[in-house]
């Protein structure tokens, strides 16, 4: 295991019979990735692109050995999804569905990590390690096999520099696709030790946005407890102030949660902040340079 | 989300059992003097405009009155006002209270800890914002056994309640947190919350409900902000729809990328107008409806940036193509277009063989863009 999926990550795909279950159990396999199982309730005794389908996850896990999901149930019934993996003994979860109400969310995680499972999402790319797995939606044609890793509020954006990455002749290690809701699975700091562990990681790239804290507080965990290089982008430097979410909302984020408190929390941990999209390869380049490890 | 108005707020706070001042709502200075008149609202009372905005009293938008004519004439007086932006549609006539000490009470969410917060603070009526930190207790509140009596006993005494209000305060704050929950709001915030006798009124109420949430929700779906017919049927395609004061309008998909791509317009000296975001899709089809609704809004030059993962390139350019054709010539625009993605250089073709723009890389597309909308190709 080098980042929380490898060749023996065995899919069950929740909500395999619909089309965006569909499209992306051909991409994950496409991948390389052993995608054993889907689940449909209702649709137990089919196939989905030479995949057999099940009624329930624990079916699914009895039959296949799945132990990890990947989650397309629309929004309203999503919770009962996670659930039902959950107590099925699956211990990582991707959720793809976008719009699940936060407060369903919130049961989601702490039930989830109450018994040991971690979700990553909602709302999210999800997680794809390149020449081992993908558990989730991010376009195989930005991959590589290389040394970079990548942690990611974004969705497309995050396509868009890991494919930088890769045009510029560099490789990923593991890119995780965290989402962007305001209830996260896991967040930066969540995934950061992940990055420090990883032997196949020499550098990590983090995508932030304006918008919550979740960027300071991965900084702060960088300052403390991470050796690596890295490379970071925030978007939204151009943004117009949004809505606050109240008077309540600013008090818990007190001046923090916009692209210049986001800029300077990871500058004093010592990240290169890129400016520009574009700019990140070129960064990571030259700290791999600086580092001799390219 | 959806911002209730107060007396929206209030008619939610009724329905869990919070105390609230005695009160009715007037869309008319004869429909506020009558409210008075039939006793319905009691004298003296205070006439409040329902606007989303805060520091109203400051504002000349609360006034009081001792008799029906003086609610009439403040009525009239706040009526047709423009509060920050808002005009005064509605205004809550309510009893005046001879009241105690003002507190401040709110369940919000903090995405940090994934936790419900109670936040509670004895300095109520001013903005929390103003507070010093060390008077404002915030507590955690687990989702799963939920707001216990040891969080609530923490709370009065952090409010300096003792006796009546102390009890008053405990059933106050179950139904907080039930509203909180069952109607999926992101914030319920009573601010002041005010001592009165023995007892608690909330004499403001600021709710926020969850837009996700809308599929279980179906009473929140007619109170909207105001939109333009263009954001309507963003809205309806599913599509943000985001309009600011400059003239390139953008199109790309996905939260981050839109963001990306206008920091890199203002970089090179652009002004984005209307901007939509698709969200994370390349649908063909999706991205032929943005572009036909950002020709309607009409801007001096669009910038298209859509990152596409499962679609083929070429499927969306032949999709824009042909949109374009539908647009009339008078009303077309210079248009940069980057697709990125399979099949791109076949796409980047397609898109340059009908007239567009196309570069691959994000600077020169944005300089392309800010160059087009000055009308020096």
């Amino acid at each position: 295991m080098t980042v929380l999926v490898d060749h023996e990550t065995r899919v069950v795909v929740q909500g395999i019979t619909g089309h965006q279950g569909t499209t992306h159990t051909r991409q994950m396999k496409a991948f390389g990735t052993q995608v054993v199982a889907g689940v449909t309730p209702g649709k137990g005794g089919s196939e989905v692109e030479g995949v057999p389908v099940f009624d329930s996850v624990r079916d699914a896990v009895a039959r296949t050995r799945a132990n990890a999901s990947c989650i397309f149930v629309p929004a309203p019934y999503a919770k009962d999804a996670l659930v039902e993996a959950v107590d099925a003994g699956v211990r990582l979860c991707t959720v793809v569905t976008e719009h699940i109400p936060f407060h369903d969310m919130l049961v989601m995680y702490h039930y989830a990590k109450a018994q040991g499972t971690r979700i990553i999402g909602p709302n999210c790319p999800g997680i794809a390690a390149p020449g081992k797995a993908k558990v989730g939606i991010i376009p195989n044609l930005v991959f590589r096999p290389g040394r970079v890793g990548v942690i990611s509020r974004s969705g497309t954006l995050t396509y868009e520099i890991v494919n930088g990455i890769k045009e510029h002749g560099l490789g990923q290690s593991t890119c995780i696709g965290l989402g962007g809701d305001p209830v996260v699975g896991t967040s930066f700091v969540d995934a950061l030790p992940l990055f420090e562990q990883d032997p196949e990681t020499d550098l990590l790239v983090m995508v932030g946005e304006i918008g919550g804290t979740a960027e300071e507080d991965g900084a702060d965990y960088l300052k403390h407890h991470f050796s690596k290089p890295v490379v970071a982008y925030i978007a939204g430097r151009s943004a117009p102030p949004g809505k606050r979410m109240g008077h309540a909302g600013a008090i818990i984020t007190r001046g923090r949660g916009t692209a210049e408190t986001k800029v300077a929390a990871l500058e004093a941990a010592g990240a290169r902040v890129a400016r520009f999209p574009y700019e990140v390869p070129d960064l990571v380049a030259q700290l791999l340079a600086e580092r001799g490890r390219r | 989300m959806v911002k209730l108005a107060e007396w929206r707020g209030k008619d939610v706070f009724r329905k869990y059992g919070i105390p609230l001042p005695r009160g009715a709502v007037a869309r008319s200075a004869d429909e506020a003097e009558n409210l008075v008149r039939s006793g319905r609202v009691p004298l003296p009372c205070v006439v409040k405009a329902q606007v989303l905005a805060g520091g109203r009293g400051k504002g000349g938008a609360v006034k009081f009155a001792s008799t029906p004519e003086e609610a009439r004439t403040a009525a009239a007086a706040i009526l047709g006002l423009e509060f920050k932006g808002e005009n005064v549609k509605e205004l809550l006539l309510e009893e005046k209270l001879a009241l105690g000490r003002e507190l401040y009470v709110a369940v919000t969410l903090d995405r940090a800890l994934r936790l419900p917060i109670l936040i509670a603070s004895a300095h109520g009526g001013v903005e929390i914002e103003s507070v010093d930190d060390a008077e404002i207790d915030r507590q955690p509140v687990h989702p799963f056994p939920g707001l216990t009596n040891f969080e609530k006993r923490r709370a009065a005494r952090a409010l300096g309640l003792s006796g009546g209000p102390a009890k008053a305060l405990d059933r106050l704050l179950d139904a907080l947190w039930g509203a909180f929950q069952v109607e999926d709001a992101e914030l319920v915030e009573i601010n002041p919350l005010a001592v009165v006798g023995d007892g608690l009124v909330a004499l403001d109420a600021k709710v926020i409900i969850e837009d996700d949430a809308a599929f279980r929700h179906p009473e929140y779906a007619e109170i909207r902000d105001d939109r333009t017919p263009l954001e309507e049927i963003a809205r309806e395609k599913e599509i943000a729809f985001v309009q600011l004061d400059g003239n390139i309008g953008v199109i790309a998909n996905g939260a981050g990328l839109t963001m990306a791509t206008l920091d890199v317009l203002k970089e090179f000296g652009g002004a984005p107008g209307v901007f939509l975001d698709l969200g994370g899709t390349d649908d063909p089809k999706k991205v032929t409806e943005a572009f036909l609704l950002m020709a309607q809004a009409k801007p001096k030059a669009v910038f298209l940036n859509i990152f596409g993962g499962v679609t083929r390139c070429d499927t969306v350019a032949n999709g824009l193509v042909a949109a374009m054709q539908q647009v009339p010539p008078s009303d077309r625009f210079p248009l940069v277009a980057r697709i990125r993605g399979n099949n791109e250089k076949e796409g980047t073709e397609i898109l340059r063989a009908a007239g567009v723009v196309a570069v691959p890389s994000l600077k020169e597309s944005a300089q392309a863009a800010v160059a087009a909308a000055r009308g020096t190709p």
